[in-house]
């Protein structure tokens, strides 16, 4: 996303075929042992010769011009190596690029990785240090001296769009609006999405609703805290290991970042222990590889938990105005919103992704969708998740289940009537191709979940989500051994170790071997030609039509050595069940040859088997999913108890069944934590007071039940195997499930997150107050 | 501070080792002994993905010193298999796909271990809060009590 689609991108028509492997669960894992027995290495475990360790300093400050900078005390401390701040970066020119879902702006990256002229959040980079020791490098950071001249700040999304708010950046005229602002102000930009007549829709509705919905930032919570190392040697080569979803991405923002030859940075990327979209930014890597370079030692720098609460970044707190209408036979008519996101410290929320994605998973006539992207003095925020939709989702969701209450109709039912299908408009332009989402509605309908008996207090909710899947550049190679085995190099970040499972099924199936015949690795920016990041539940998605590419090419390969060994023309050998055979009786009779019996052939007959494929994969396969959930409110203390969770999804095609069903639990589980307990909390100064996992509390595992999953598969028809992306979807509706449940079970509606015990509680003695005043009206 | 003399045992092998008392033992794994599969997601003993056990009992070795080790006997996942034969936690966490980024697994592999030493047939409930102190944010927790469930059945021999 963020990018126009390419009229020359990939695009592979669904073949329907018997398959072997794909759709089956290998127990022979490719990642698997080295996870179970502590040997999987990961970036905080790599360690070079020689490295020190490196160390940020972080501004205290929300808001605060930077007068000065003294690091000379630091750089004289014995065992100090180096010492680094605003004047070892060079600036930047404004210069956008897509990394991951988000649009970045190098003139703000480099700011954001290390303050320049002010700090605009607590946590924002002033210094960096590498010594020999941790201990060094911290007592080294107590000596740089930083003169800060304090300002006013902001924080909440709705206080920073006042006029009178402090602004953060002088130069900031809001993009979209014509004419120009005369003064400059926190909101960044302005967008709209349109279809059809809104005012027409409004007339149409014979019941209208309007809500307001407002959400904190949550975090991706990733357990592996950020961590590189980076090794600049005296030739001017640089070689980065890094926890990151897209090193390709990472090495081009490094190579920009410092001035270097993209071709003079190597990123390996590491295992990584988690990322949901958080780790597709640069953050320490540019930090190190500067550090390396002064002190011409390798330096390795790991974050805190806290600095990763308090500067990697957040989702966007919001503020969501819903306002929709519909006949009273629940067909709806009008979908209106206002769409305020906070960005952090510099412009560039998830709004574009949100925006025009408000209402699609509703076949609609009329909507009208207005945001604002909004700079506010906390962490710049990041991916997260399909990000932007869990809070427009939770307005969106929660009108609906309204409408369909006025309408005396089952929510479910009410959103059958207005599904999204093959053929719907969106208000973001394509028309839908064929797509699951009546068929989660249908599965969610009939699920043995809907007859369990709810007790007092407890209540029912159902909320759907939608999101895209990305294509975007993607190379592999599928390398046959002289053995017959073979390898496949993927430059797709695998960051669960489902989508290395999968290519190795989809290769194993195209060549026709066995699963355990095929090894799958990841190949650094030194193997392969580049590849977009892993997000936008691309991974598997597109990084599978590499696969598919590559394996045909090396078949394409196998196909000439059998011909050349018959003396035939290559386009008389096809390849079937994993072996060359003659195309026809009349080519001749030729003993059909196996993988391993043309590999031992390959060096006379013209060199090694390989295929590549360096594609731009076209967008496509949006994946839909709904979610049932019971909860239990005790209503003494506001804690809400899940009960009961189901989650149906369209998979397109479930290549690794097991799998998937992970990630659904995983996305619902996280969403369930978004729903429930996670925000960021600020004080009076602007300063994070929660930036640890104790108070940033995350759902544990008695948080939580079991969670149903059922997999809908309606093929991808731009994908040979029918996959489409399924990491996404699964957290966006558990916000609007859970506010919808909460409502079942006890009558209020809560519009603010997070649902924490103090809101519902307070949300249940205004409901008190308020039926208290009605009924003494009543009595008068 | 002057370091301190430790002789400790680990994964059944003694360590003879000079610790700044300043040193987690966490510090002392991952860093002096190069043992790396403890992670470390916080530092502040509320994820467990450091969890190891010090004579048996279940600790977050962040939060654990290296010189208290003295004398005490460790246990790390580096010491769960025998051999190439996994233990059947890890066997059935490999079955059950109770791992995605496996960042947390070492961690939540450990105090598995130690609660079926404790608890050889917990109900879901105990296997709930007894690894309640380890986050996981890939999984949602349902595989991973799957296969403690499946693991302690096969242990009991059930």
């Amino acid at each position: 996303m963020g990018r126009a689609p390419s009229p020359f991108a990939t695009k592979i028509p669904y073949e329907e075929k018997d398959l072997k492997i794909i759709g089956s669960n290998p127990t022979a894992r490719g990642d698997a042992v080295d996870k179970v027995t502590g040997r999987a290495r990961y970036a905080a475990d790599v360690k070079l010769p020689g490295q020190l360790i490196g160390r940020v300093l972080r501004s205290p400050h929300a808001r605060a011009n930077i007068l000065s900078i003294d690091m000379s005390e630091a750089e004289a401390l014995p065992g100090v190596k180096a010492v680094v701040c605003r004047n070892d970066f060079p600036d930047m020119e404004v210069e956008h690029a897509a990394s991951g879902e988000l649009m970045v702006n190098f003139r703000d990256v480099t700011r954001n990785m290390m303050a320049r002229e002010n700090v605009l959040y607590d946590g924002h980079p002033v210094a960096a240090v590498a010594a020999t020791s941790d201990a060094i490098a911290k007592q080294a950071m107590k000596l740089i001296k930083v003169e800060y001249e304090v300002l006013p700040h902001v924080i909440d999304v709705r206080d920073a769009m006042k006029p009178d708010a402090p602004v953060l950046h002088e130069d900031q005229f809001t993009k979209g609006v014509d004419p120009k602002p005369e003064k400059p102000s926190n909101i960044a930009a302005r967008m709209e999405s349109k279809l059809g007549d809104i005012d027409k829709g409004f007339q149409e509705a014979e019941i209208v609703i309007e809500r307001e919905f407002n959400t904190k930032p949550v975090h991706q919570g990733y357990i592996e805290p950020q961590a590189s190392i980076a090794n600049y040697t005296e030739g001017g080569m640089a070689e980065v290991w890094t926890g990151t979803q897209g090193h390709f991405v990472f090495r081009a923002q490094i190579a920009k970042l410092l001035k270097m030859d993209m071709s003079k940075v190597k990123v390996i990327p590491t295992e990584l222990g988690g990322g949901f979209g958080g780790k597709n930014n640069v953050y320490l890597e540019p930090l190190a590889v500067v550090l390396s370079k002064k002190s011409n030692r390798p330096v390795k720098m790991v974050m805190d938990r806290d600095e990763v609460f308090r500067a990697t970044g957040p989702t966007s707190g919001t503020n969501v105005k819903v306002k929709m209408g519909c006949t009273k036979d629940g067909r709806i008519t009008a979908a209106q919103a206002e769409l305020n996101y906070q960005s952090g410290a510099y412009a560039g929320s998830s709004l574009p992704l949100a925006t025009i994605t408000v209402f699609t998973r509703y076949d609609l006539e009329n909507v009208s969708v207005v945001g604002h992207d909004v700079t506010t003095n906390r962490p710049k925020v990041a991916a997260y998740r399909a990000p932007g939709a869990p809070m427009v989702a939770f307005g969106v969701e929660t009108v609906v289940d309204e409408m369909a209450r006025e309408c005396g109709m089952d929510p479910i039912d009410f959103r059958l009537k207005n599904a999204a299908k093959e053929g719907t408009q969106t208000h973001f332009g394509p028309k839908l191709g064929p797509i699951g989402y009546i068929q989660t509605l249908e599965r969610a309908r009939e699920h043995a979940h809907l007859k369990e008996k709810l007790g007092p207090n407890q209540g029912r909710g159902v909320a759907s989500g939608f999101w895209f899947t990305l294509g975007a550049e993607t190379s592999a190679t599928v390398n046959i051994g002289e053995d017959g085995t073979a390898t496949l190099i993927f430059g797709t970040v695998d960051v669960t170790g489902g989508s290395r499972s999968a290519f190795a099924m989809i290769v194993a199936e195209e060549l026709g071997i066995p699963f355990e015949k095929v090894r799958t690795m990841s190949g650094d920016t030194s193997a392969l030609g580049f590849n977009f990041m892993t997000a936008g539940s691309r991974g598997t998605a597109a990084g599978s039509m590499a696969a598919v590419t590559a394996s045909r090419k090396a078949i394409a390969r196998m196909c000439e050595i059998a011909a050349r060994k018959w003396e035939v023309e290559p386009d008389q050998v096809v390849w079937e069940d994993g072996r060359a055979r003659p195309a026809g009786a009349n080519v001749g009779d030729f003993e059909p040859m196996t993988v391993a019996e043309l590999a031992k052939e390959a060096s006379w007959f013209g060199g090694t088997i390989a295929g590549h494929a360096e594609i731009n994969v076209a967008q496509g396969g949006p994946g839909f999913g709904t979610h049932v959930v019971d909860v239990e409110v005790d209503r003494r203390t506001g804690a809400v108890k899940i009960l009961r969770y189901t989650l149906i999804q369209d998979a397109g095609k479930a290549v690794y069944p097991e799998f998937i069903e992970g990630q659904f639990q995983g996305g619902a589980v996280q969403g369930i934590g978004t729903a429930l307990n996670e925000e960021y909390i600020y004080n009076d100064k602007g300063v994070l007071e929660n930036p640890g996992f104790l108070d940033y509390r995350v759902p544990v595992a008695s948080d939580v039940p079991f969670i149903n999953t059922e997999i809908v598969e309606v093929p991808n028809p731009d994908h040979p195997y029918g996959i489409r992306g399924i990491g996404e979807v699964p957290i966006i509706p558990p916000l609007p499930a859970i506010a919808n449940a909460i409502h079942d079970a006890v009558g209020v509606r809560l519009r603010d997150h997070p649902m924490s015990p103090p809101k519902v509680l307070k949300a249940l003695r205004d409901n008190m107050i308020e039926e208290a005043a009605v009924q003494g009206t009543a009595a008068e | 501070m002057a370091k301190q003399y430790v002789n400790t045992t680990i994964n059944g092998d003694s360590h003879e080792l000079l610790c700044d008392p300043t040193q987690t033992l966490l510090d002392v794994l991952r860093d002096q002994l190069d043992m790396t599969g403890t992670k470390e997601g916080c530092g502040t003993g509320d994820c467990g993905a450091c969890s190891v056990t010090m004579d048996g009992v279940l600790v977050c070795s962040c939060l654990v010193m290296g010189v208290e080790a003295n004398g005490k006997s460790i246990d790390t996942i580096e010491g769960m298999a025998d051999g190439d034969d996994l233990h059947p936690l890890q066997q059935k966490f490999i079955d059950h796909i109770a791992l995605q980024c496996g960042i947390c697994t070492p961690g939540l592999l450990v105090a598995s271990k130690a609660l079926l030493e404790e608890n050889p047939d917990p109900t879901e409930e105990e296997i709930r809060y007894w690894l309640a102190g380890n986050l996981c944010r890939c999984t949602g927790y349902h595989k991973v009590i799957e296969a403690v469930q499946d693991a302690a059945r096969e242990m009991r021999g059930a």
